[in-house]
């Protein structure tokens, strides 16, 4: 692991009028370097939330406590707003799950990327908007010219998808959480969007957190994965040691994907089972 | 709509829009007259005999009868229907049988003393209920949500008449701040050219400052009254555009590129709901027209609610259903504008 | 959370799986009742109402005197012990007056709700539901009602019909079913081509079975919490009725009524004013009050 930039250790999130009696999140503890960590879980397994936390931008009835939540040695649970809005986009950033509704849709796609990096950089309109077409052609988009004054309801989805990396990686941040990036996009982009974020990520040596549900997708880009279950991390585990995984749920989840590589019939939906609730939590294998 | 369907040139987008126009334009003809048809049944509902109203309780039977058929009573309802239809469309509404004169000379006399109180008002109440609408929806639960909800729910309940009631007992009787009843002063009435009908307008253009003081004294009881019940629909509607703007993804990647969240409010959620604010200060200019029936009534205000209260009161049915009727027909095109502006001014919906 | 694990009939309501259909709709109640509990101020409103209730109901014990006892020796004498909130023109009492009117706006405010909300509910849920010709014809009816502000239609009717309670209640029926005809047809469309009514369908029911047991139940929830809203804006233009001379007539205690002859007076005499004018602002506050805690907990979808 590359030298830590973000530290969390027990990592909790309770939400004010909840019925069921169990904390959405409950003890997330994980590091993250300049490296590609992944966070896998079905939905409400707290992962979308334990991304929010990160930049506390968890909604109001939110309660977030941790023993430790730091960027780069500074503690982010006792920073203020003010400090918060510079690390937000400046240092860490964050690329929501559907750009139908994370654009803002009456402002142009070009404007919103100019006002990500004016935010942080003093630059004049006519120097930033030079940046922001850049930044689009970097997200292979062509002709940026005529996209740039595109408002979001005018471009798909796969197009508006690379115009949030665009916006969120404009500023530079030193780490960036993807939220589900492609699971609101067409099968046949979805590849291609990755890429291009991978791309961007690698070259500037941007540290991810990417979260889905998708194990397999994780799996092929990260370095490192955490798999979230009822808000707890269930197990940590290297990409390429995936096969040894030893928690049964990882298993199971492993168990339930088609393969290309041996044959798997019928493929098996995963029991759930209780105990992993509070059960034992397995950490990545020493020397592996 | 066959027929321009046919034409090559229209691509079957605009072949859509035309057809939405063209069902709107129907729907808005057929609310129309309607609006025509209630009036009339609204007319002939009337307990007492207009007959009797022109020729008088000891008539005799002639002159009775002539009049009888003089208003066409003798007809089916059918052919009388068609002739105040057509009387509508031509805007005869009759003579007021009070004044004797045509009540649309009538109104068009009045109506610029009401649109002067309505448009004061609105301008108050758009500039208060707008900024406080949108500060309770974004420091939701805070104190200041919770004055801007308590005084909304204050100007829902309170009639508005009383309301009026109570601040000329108190600001004109006790205190003396303001002026009473009336638009202005009998003194200062000839002092100045009545060029629009709008008393502010016409003494700053006379340049009879002393009259124009006098007229602002007066008007700005009755327009405080009206533009407190437009702030409380203007701001009530805001805040709940702005609520169920701030639960939307976009909001977030707002705060996430590190904006603050007053400016994420103005500058991103704000935008989102413009148009919608825009439609409401609209409408709220209609329920204005409807306020200024009572609030009229209780500051003397010689204007369009005056009329038809006065009306009312002595029976003058021509002038009432012709009062009905041009308000429904100010309160369709309000509406239609509000479904224009819509249409033009949200990006999404071209 | 230790009520999970309660016993009895507490912990069959709080039971995190019900059983039955019938537990499930108990349990719904009992959450309902507990949220509209947690809301003070909608509390505050509905008990607001129940005492007006009770009022209207004992008038006769309550009032001190009797509303319509002239007294001229004791003419405008301002709020005192003998008389709270003082005495009117004619030496009335204007404490027992306004108790008296309670009566006339309960009658007003519950008679135009059960006229408004069957009526609004039918024509609604008729246009929804069948949409087509139907729901066009119904649709350009309720346009038209709704091309007039609810006030100035009410006039105009009361004009024509003449002035009196009944004939104000008409009028204010008139004016108020179309937003009501209007937001159970919007319901009805989003229910209409729901699985459960195509199941409903399939199975042979009639559709006047389906829009009875099926669609209207559905419904019932917002048009409820919207007829209880409307009923404060009843309340009001009930007393512009009277205020203006058009609703009941004097020597009714009707609070408008009241007013109106207050008014010549008020500058000397201001209670005679200011009290009517009160308890018609606390009665629409209080309704509401107690609308907006009920649609937080029948409505939950809005806002």
């Amino acid at each position: 692991m590359t030298e830590p930039l973000l530290e969390v250790e027990n990592l909790r999130i309770r939400f004010a009028g909840n019925r069921t009696g169990r904390d959405a999140v409950r003890g997330v503890s994980f590091r993250v370097g300049r490296e590609k960590l992944g966070i896998v879980g079905e939905s409400g397994s707290g992962k979308s939330q334990t991304g929010r936390a990160l930049l506390k931008l968890t909604p109001r009835s939110a309660q977030v406590t941790a023993t430790r939540m730091r960027f780069r040695g500074e503690d982010l649970l006792t920073a203020s707003e003010r400090r918060m809005r510079e690390i937000r986009g400046r240092s860490i950033s964050m690329i929501l799950q559907d750009p139908k509704f994370s654009l803002n849709p009456l402002m142009k796609v070009g404007e919103q990327i100019v006002e990500a990096y004016r935010v942080h950089h003093q630059a004049d309109q006519k120097t930033a908007r030079e940046r922001a077409l850049k930044m689009l052609e970097a997200v292979h988009i062509r002709d940026a010219e005529r996209v740039f004054s595109l408002l979001p309801h005018e471009v798909s989805g796969g197009m508006g998808q690379r115009i949030m990396i665009a916006m969120m990686l404009i500023p530079e941040p030193d780490i960036i959480i993807a939220d589900e990036p492609t699971s609101a996009l067409d099968v046949t982009v979805r590849r291609q969007v990755l890429c291009v974020l991978n791309e961007l990520v690698e070259a500037r040596d941007t540290g991810l957190i990417l979260i889905s549900h998708d194990l397999n997708l994780v799996a092929s880009f990260c370095d490192r994965i955490l798999v979230m279950y009822s808000g707890r991390v269930l197990e940590e585990i290297e990409a390429s040691n995936l096969r040894n995984a030893r928690h049964p749920y990882t298993r199971a989840l492993l168990d339930s994907l088609p393969r290309l590589d041996r044959h798997v019939d019928p493929l098996r939906v995963p029991q759930r089972d209780p105990s992993w609730l509070d059960g034992p939590v397995f950490g990545p294998e020493e020397g592996s | 709509m066959r027929v321009a369907a046919q034409g090559g040139y229209l691509t079957p987008r605009r072949r859509r829009r035309l057809r939405e126009t063209l069902v709107a334009i129907a729907s808005i003809g057929v609310t129309l007259l309607g609006l025509v048809a209630l009036t009339f049944f609204i007319g002939r509902m009337l307990p007492l005999d207009p007959v009797i109203k022109i020729v008088g309780e000891n008539a005799p039977q002639a002159a009775y009868d002539r009049v009888y058929r003089e208003l066409g009573l003798d007809q089916p309802l059918i052919v009388q229907f068609l002739g105040y239809l057509k009387s509508a469309v031509t805007l005869d509404l009759g003579n007021s049988l009070t004044s004797g004169r045509p009540v649309l000379e009538d109104i068009g006399r009045v109506f610029p003393a009401t649109i002067e109180l309505a448009t004061v008002a609105m301008v108050i109440g758009t500039g208060l209920g707008v900024p406080l609408g949108v500060l309770s929806a974004m420091y939701a639960n805070s104190w200041i949500d919770h004055v801007v909800r308590t005084v909304c729910l204050i100007g829902y309940s309170a009639p508005n008449f009383w309301l009026g009631l109570m601040g000329l007992m108190i600001f004109y009787a006790g205190l003396g701040w303001v002026s009473g009843p009336g638009r202005i002063d009998f003194v200062y009435e000839y002092g100045f050219e009545q060029r629009t009908g709008l008393l502010l307008i016409d003494t700053i253009m006379a340049g009879n400052w002393d009259a124009f003081r006098n007229a602002v004294s007066h008007i700005v009881l009755p327009a405080a009254i009206l533009a407190f019940s437009a702030m409380t629909y203007i701001s009530r509607m805001t805040r709940s555009f702005m609520a169920a703007q701030l639960t939307q993804e976009y909001i977030i990647t707002a705060r996430v590129k590190g904006l603050s969240w007053r400016r994420t409010v103005w500058r991103h959620a704000f935008r989102n709901i413009a148009v919608q604010v825009l439609t409401v200060i609209a409408l709220s200019y209609a329920f204005l027209l409807e306020g200024a029936v009572l609030t009229e009534t209780v500051f003397a205000w010689p204007g369009f609610g005056r009329y038809l209260t006065s009306a009312l009161l002595a029976g003058d049915m021509n002038a009432v259903v012709g009062c009905t009727l041009i308000i429904g027909i100010i309160f369709v095109t309000i509406n239609l504008i509000c479904d224009v502006l819509y249409r033009v001014l949200d990006p999404r919906t071209r | 959370m230790d009520d999970m694990h309660q016993h009895g009939f507490r912990g069959w309501l709080a039971a995190p799986v019900p059983a039955s259909a019938a537990q499930a709709r108990a349990q719904q109640i009992w959450l309902g009742c507990k949220r509209f509990a947690a809301n003070r101020s909608a509390l505050a409103g509905l008990v607001f109402l129940l005492l007006l209730v009770i009022v209207a109901w004992l008038a006769p014990l309550i009032a001190p005197y009797n509303p319509f006892q002239q007294s001229l020796s004791a003419r405008l004498t301002p709020p005192s012990a003998a008389h709270w909130f003082g005495t009117d023109e004619l030496g009335r009492d204007i404490l027992s007056r306004i108790i008296y009117g309670t009566r006339i706006t309960l009658y007003i405010a519950v008679l135009t709700a059960g006229i408004v909300a069957p009526v609004g509910l039918i024509v609604g849920t008729i246009a929804g539901y069948f949409g087509g010709w139907i729901d066009l014809v119904l649709m350009r009816i309720v346009d038209v009602f709704l091309a007039f502000p609810s006030l100035i239609l009410a006039l105009a009717f009361v004009t024509a019909l003449g002035p009196g309670i009944e004939n104000a209640v008409i009028a204010l029926s008139l004016a108020a079913w179309p937003p009501i005809a209007r937001l159970a047809r919007a319901e009805t469309l989003t229910i209409r081509k729901s699985d459960y009514v195509a199941a409903m369908r399939m199975q042979g029911a009639s559709h006047l079975r389906i829009i009875w047991s099926d669609v209207i139940p559905m419904c019932l929830p917002s048009v409820v919490v919207r007829v209880t809203l409307n009923m404060a804006i009843v309340i009001l233009t009930a007393a512009g009725l009277g205020f203006l001379g058009l609703g009941a007539q004097p020597p009714s205690p009707e609070w408008g009524a009241m007013l109106s002859t207050g008014r010549e007076f008020m500058m000397n005499a201001w209670w005679v004013a200011a009290m009517p004018g009160i308890a018609i602002l606390l009665t629409s506050l209080a309704v509401n009050l107690a609308g907006d805690g009920l649609r937080d907990v029948l409505d939950p979808r809005h806002d």
